[in-house]
């Protein structure tokens, strides 16, 4: 298990200036008998540079919270902390000014994009939205190409294909790479790693990590897979039921759980996987 | 884009129906070269002149003869003389007077005339005959007896005196070929009951009710489209109050809609092209409520989420990263639009509540014209049944090309 320990930080963030807090935020959907509470009441705080796993079965109300995180909908209750003030995107032009500061990857790189656009759009994008439409063609493509390199990804290779003619992996990787140029304050990846193969999976993995180290910045990293968290994570919520029953340093929480819930998923994570010898794993090599 | 125009024309209903259509439009451009003019002049005096050739008597008197001598020529003359109803009311006679009739055929002419002469008797007043019959039966008579009486026909005309003098003599083996007449019409169709070529009309009146339907068409996809658009992306209360309306609408008939505002336009403010905006007006709202469905499952796409944290505005991610998930849908139903518009165009216009009359032919005009006149009840078959044909023909080919790219657009439903 030492191993692993390496691929996290041993910063204690609680002391690093705080990016984004939630205090009682609460989504419900539908009202009377048809009233569902995804999520309920919910605090957290999220350091700047910090790598936090947010880990809960389908359901629990993961993707509902990154939604509202995101500014995507709105919440029914409950107050959403953007760098210690309160978050205001109530008109359009703010909202885009919230989205400078938060970006997201989300599951299905297959849907992630606009098929009917060529890749190089989404990449370019990226570079007006940072300010940079005045740049010569040629600075564009610097930027673009060092981008992909970034995420081992050819940019010569990509102009002109549309996203249906890459693998999924090469688009999860895109999404990265598109991520790299806008440079945000915080990244919401909401099941990054489940659409694609185990081999990209771990690429994929460590890519978020270099980018954290890079950047500086919050990952906010949504799974499912508690073990994926365990290695990943500089810190751990436990979502049940659209709360959190459970937080804390990765290594505190799983290594001695208190909630029940933290407990089953634990033991719910599957045999083989106590078998897999992580050291041999070279995450390098493999990108 | 390349490969799906390709999968669409390698779809045996679209490239049918689109043959269909195309030959219709084509007909439509190329006929008025050969034969340009006003469609609505009145080229001929009294109704529903037979389709045919019409070769001009009065030229043909004066044009140089060949003499023929066909075996055949007055046994063809004597037939031709003798109508169906002519033979009809000779049977009639013939069984009023008591003759045997049991092995007689009407298709025979000689036997026919030869029984006549036997049995006719101008004095007789058969019971309960009106006299119209009776005078009817005398002029039938006549006509039976100048047959074959004579062998000539002679023209006479006014000298300078004033006085008729012998001009030429007409045989009846004389023959002129109808390249030299001065006048030939071919009216392949007839005329309609205002004496109007029906052909020219029919091309004119086509193309008068695409351009409807294309209109209508437009119109209704602008608009359905619009609010589909808005109701389903933004949602929230312009949802609510744009189903709202549209709901209206679909509740109420749209046809009963489309009579009452025609209506209420009146005559004078009818043109083709304000009915057509009309009918757009009305038949909306089935565009409207499946592009909101479409919108609806599409506004949650991660593409669309993304669009949005990349700072697009609403405009742009309307019509870059919706429109085109359901630009075929949209063809499809535009096409249908179009022709549905043709057909509603007919269906007022046989109301009489077309477009105004005196301006443009129009396929529903046409029937509306045909039907005012009773075609339908006096035989005169060629002043509706090609309206009835290019109508059908139009819609089957619109649907067979919605059918074709439905195939192609919906995997599932592919055979």
């Amino acid at each position: 298990m030492s191993e692993m320990e390496k691929a996290r930080a041993q910063t204690d963030f609680s002391d690093k200036p705080l990016c984004l807090s939630g205090r009682g935020v609460t989504k419900v959907f539908g009202f009377g008998d048809k009233k569902t509470v995804a999520v309920d009441h919910v605090d957290f705080d999220f350091h700047e540079g910090e790598f936090v796993s947010i880990v809960g079965e389908s359901g629990s109300g993961k993707t509902t919270l990154s939604k509202m995180l995101l500014g995507l909908s709105n919440q029914t209750e409950g107050e959403i902390l953007f760098q210690g003030k309160p978050r205001d995107i109530g008109t359009g032009r703010k909202k885009r000014e919230y989205w400078k500061g938060i970006q997201a990857i989300f599951q299905d790189p297959f849907s992630s994009f606009n098929t009917f656009q060529k890749v190089d759009a989404v990449l370019l994008d990226c570079i007006n939205m940072r300010g940079g439409k005045h740049l010569s063609k040629q600075e564009k493509t610097d930027m673009m190409t060092e981008a992909c390199n970034f995420v081992n990804l050819k940019f010569a290779e990509l102009t002109n294909k549309y996203p249906f003619e890459l693998s999924g992996g090469q688009m999860q990787r895109l999404m990265i790479a598109r991520i790299f140029l806008l440079k945000p304050k915080i990244l919401l990846a909401d099941e990054p790693t489940s659409m694609v193969d185990a081999c990209s999976r771990a690429t994929i993995l460590d890519m978020l990590l270099n980018l954290r180290d890079e950047t500086g910045m919050t990952v906010i990293f949504i799974t499912h897979d508690i073990g994926l968290a365990y290695y990943i994570s500089d810190t751990v919520y436990i979502m049940e039921h659209g709360k959190f029953v459970e937080f804390g340093k990765a290594d505190e929480v799983i290594l001695e759980p208190k909630a029940a819930y933290t407990k089953r998923l634990i033991s719910d994570v599957p045999k083989i996987h106590e078998e897999w010898d992580l050291s041999t794993v070279d995450l390098k090599q493999d990108a | 884009m390349k490969n799906t125009l390709r999968q669409v024309f390698h779809s045996s209903k679209f490239v049918a129906g689109f043959v269909i259509f195309v030959a219709i439009i084509l007909m439509m451009i190329i006929y008025p070269l050969f034969n340009p003019g006003n469609p609505l002049e009145q080229i001929g005096v009294g109704t529903f002149a037979k389709p045919g050739t019409y070769v001009s008597l009065y030229d043909a008197a004066r044009t140089k003869t060949d003499t023929l001598r066909l075996p055949d020529a007055a046994d063809n003359r004597i037939a031709a003389a003798l109508t169906d109803e002519d033979r009809v009311a000779m049977v009639e006679w013939f069984t009023l007077m008591g003759a045997d009739i049991s092995d007689l055929d009407t298709a025979d002419t000689d036997a026919m005339i030869e029984l006549w002469h036997e049995t006719y008797d101008p004095t007789a007043r058969p019971k309960g005959m009106t006299n119209a019959k009776i005078n009817y039966y005398k002029r039938l008579n006549n006509a039976i007896m100048d047959l074959g009486a004579a062998d000539t026909i002679t023209i006479a005309e006014y000298n300078d005196e004033g006085v008729l003098e012998e001009s030429k003599t007409i045989l009846d083996t004389d023959y002129v070929n109808t390249k030299n007449v001065a006048n030939v019409k071919t009216l392949p169709l007839g005329t309609d009951n205002f004496g109007r070529d029906v052909l020219k009309e029919l091309v004119s009146a086509t193309g008068t009710s695409i351009r409807i339907g294309l209109i209508a068409g437009i119109v209704a996809t602008v608009i359905g489209l619009t609010f589909g658009l808005l109701a389903g992306y933004v949602g929230g209360w312009l949802d609510d109050i744009i189903m709202f309306i549209t709901n209206i609408f679909t509740v109420i008939p749209s046809f009963v809609l489309l009579i009452l505002i025609t209506y209420s336009l009146g005559q004078e403010q009818r043109g083709a092209a304000v009915v057509a905006t009309v009918i757009g007006f009305t038949s909306w709202t089935w565009t409207a409520r499946s592009v909101r469905s479409q919108v609806i499952s599409l506004r949650n796409r991660d593409h669309v989420n993304l669009s949005k944290l990349s700072g697009h505005s609403l405009v742009r991610i309307v019509v870059m990263d919706i429109l085109p998930y359901i630009a075929s849908y949209v063809v499809m139903a535009f096409i249908l639009q179009v022709s549905s518009g043709i057909l509603a165009e007919a269906q007022l216009s046989l109301l009489g509540l077309g477009p105004k009359t005196t301006q443009v032919p129009t396929l529903g005009l046409m029937m509306n014209w045909a039907m005012l006149y009773s075609a339908h009840t006096n035989g005169s078959w060629w002043a509706y049944f090609p309206v009835i044909l290019i109508i059908t023909l139009i819609s089957f080919s619109l649907n067979l090309m919605n059918t074709g790219l439905d195939q192609v657009f919906n995997p599932t439903l592919r055979d």
